[in-house]
């Protein structure tokens, strides 16, 4: 990869007996908008820790904007920006003066960091810029965050969960931002998420990383293609336990979940399956409350590499779904 | 995916290369700017200063208007109100620091920001400390001036006025170091409020309330040993005369207790930016 904003060669990280990271390799090329997709405690922000600076790999190494984190770390810092999972705001300060302080890191002057600020509106809310920061909902801070990370103009630009604990509208606000950041300004991000949904409407690429390994790593569509398969999900007005043995000998069927009252069955031809699905339940007086054909999403590629499920998906779904309706 | 085309190569790094590489500030802008920071918070942290100039206020009024008969069986060179005067800056000035908002720094996640910049990791506590020397200085002029006020004299004169305020705005800046360690350390605010308690040892069991001469058992053996007595001392000298020995062993007992709290200090900060 030629232009790669990131490269990472067998990272690893390990606290105590705990491998939080375990051989990370990767490559990010530069203007690349990369997921980093993983449940809760997968590893994710000791990844990102250690490819921003902030902790020293165990072994292995990472480069970058061009720089090795571990043997030019102050070179890495001049051309990278962070917003970490919790917004580091000081909550006594104005959004104003916090871009104006953190830009005297960088040695930008007043001039510089006016024209940044100007810039870099379309994140802020540029009416609550004077107030202090603990007067901000979470939406306004997580932009501010960002905004801030964003004053030197970094080339790569780290965002570890940027939207974990923000509302649907703020969400969506967001990821508007992260788009305008990779299109108008070039910016590399390399995006860590548990949410299945978020990445697959940002990323170019998507890496699932799940106990501290990178199981797989592609185009999003290219993810879900590989698990070939489409999805009849049936919702059951009853437990679906019984239902996997009912289904096992229609023909179509080749894998069965189930959830509570929810079915989630593979097959390769889901039109032609859904017919024999749904009198075979009939027939076995199991009600049908509701039936629909789906393709694969990153959560079904995430269980076919891990064999567990990602449980965020539908709750930020659902979430973002009633915001829409609204 | 985006609606829109992403942007790649050549072009897109065209647009964001316009950043702050080739710049270096170096550790003065690096300090300034730490600093500067920590000034903009004192004003909106007055909650935590005003009690450390009232209570030594307090404790002086109330000190030389009840014990000011202690001068008339000791061994007192000088009058006890001002032989308690730098005793109500060394209470002023101990233990004071930006500790508790580095701690909240730390819990907050914008000490992990600040590591993130390429300021210099010295300048991220001389930073605080500007801003502590500034408050040392704005609590020690009112204090010194209270003691004018109350008919305490400079026989040093001016000079002797601003080395008694430089010892104590010295000894408060050194003894910062063990509120910052402990604040890098445990980046816990309890601890950090606790480190007080090393307050108590340090001050009173001194030649606070008398002259050594008039101590008498464990209490002088540890007041023999214990720096603070040397640094009261030393600023008790300019009540009188010049006396460079006495302001040397102060000056002495300032940087010997400061060397090993800055020295505590700085081991924690390179532990904490090595393991944030």
């Amino acid at each position: 990869m030629p232009d790669s904003a990131i490269v990472a060669e067998s990272l690893s990280r390990s606290f105590g007996d705990l491998k939080a990271v375990d051989e990370l390799s990767l490559e990010v090329a530069e203007g690349e908008i990369y997921g980093f997709l993983g449940p809760n405690g997968a590893g994710k922000t000791t990844a990102v820790r250690m490819l921003c600076t902030l902790l020293a790999p165990t072994s292995g190494r990472a480069c970058v904007a061009g720089f090795d984190v571990a043997k030019s770390p102050h070179q890495v810092r001049k051309r990278v920006g962070a917003a970490l999972q919790s917004t580091a705001l000081d909550a006594k300060m104005t959004g104003r003066e916090l871009l104006r302080i953190q830009g005297r890191y960088y040695g930008l002057n007043s001039a510089e960091i006016a024209n940044r600020c100007e810039e870099l509106a379309p994140i802020l809310e540029m009416d609550a810029i004077d107030r202090r920061v603990s007067t901000y909902s979470g939406g306004m801070k997580r932009r501010l965050d960002v905004a801030i990370a964003l004053i030197h103009s970094p080339s790569v630009l780290f965002l570890d969960e940027p939207t974990t604990g923000l509302d649907p509208s703020s969400r969506v606000k967001v990821w508007e931002e992260i788009r305008h950041l990779n299109n108008h300004m070039g910016v590399t991000i390399f995006l860590t998420t548990q949410y299945l949904e978020e990445a697959d409407e940002l990323a170019d690429r998507v890496a699932i990383f799940n106990s501290g390994h990178l199981v797989a790593e592609d185009d999003p569509e290219e993810l879900k293609r590989q698990v070939g398969k489409d999805v009849i999900v049936v919702n059951l007005g009853c437990s679906a336990t019984d239902a996997e043995a009912v289904l096992k000998d229609v023909s179509g069927v080749e894998h069965v979940e189930t959830s509570g009252t929810e079915l989630a069955i593979s097959s390769s031809q889901g039109a032609a399956t859904i017919s024999p699905v749904a009198l075979a339940l009939s027939a076995a007086d199991l009600p049908v409350v509701e039936l629909s054909l789906r393709t694969p999403t990153l959560d079904d590629v995430f269980f076919n590499l891990t064999g567990e499920r990602m449980d965020e998906e539908s709750h930020l779904s659902s979430e973002i779904a009633e915001e829409e309706a609204a | 995916m985006s609606s829109e085309a992403p942007a790649r190569g050549v072009a897109a790094r065209g647009v964001a290369a316009r950043g702050v590489a080739d710049r270096d500030r170096g550790f003065w802008g690096d300090l300034a700017a730490v600093a500067n920071r920590s000034l903009l918070q004192l004003p909106r942290d007055l909650a935590s200063i005003i009690p450390a100039l009232f209570v030594p206020v307090f404790f002086y009024v109330v000190t030389i208007g009840a014990l000011s008969g202690i001068a008339n069986f000791s061994a007192l060179e000088i009058d006890y109100k001002a032989f308690q005067l730098p005793v109500a800056i060394i209470t002023t000035v101990t233990g004071l620091s930006r500790a508790a908002a580095l701690v909240t720094d730390i819990k907050d996640g914008y000490f992990d920001r600040l590591l993130l910049t390429p300021v210099n990791r010295v300048s991220l506590l001389l930073g605080l400390m500007v801003a502590d020397l500034t408050v040392f200085l704005a609590l020690c002029i009112p204090v010194v001036g209270m003691g004018l006020i109350v008919g305490v004299s400079f026989p040093t004169g001016v000079l002797g006025v601003l080395i008694f305020i430089a010892m104590g705005t010295l000894w408060g800046l050194m003894y910062t170091g063990f509120p910052y360690a402990i604040a890098l350390r445990t980046g816990n605010p309890t601890a950090v409020n606790n480190s007080f308690l090393l307050f108590f040892p340090f001050v009173f069991l001194t030649t606070a309330w008398l002259p050594q001469e008039n101590l008498s058992g464990w209490l002088s053996t540890v007041a023999t040993w214990n720096p603070v007595s040397y640094i009261l001392e030393g600023m008790r000298s300019l009540f009188v005369d010049w006396d460079g020995v006495a302001i040397g062993k102060g000056l002495a007992a300032i940087l010997g207790v400061g060397l090993v709290a800055q020295i505590f200090a700085f081991m924690a900060l390179r532990r904490r930016v090595q393991n944030p």
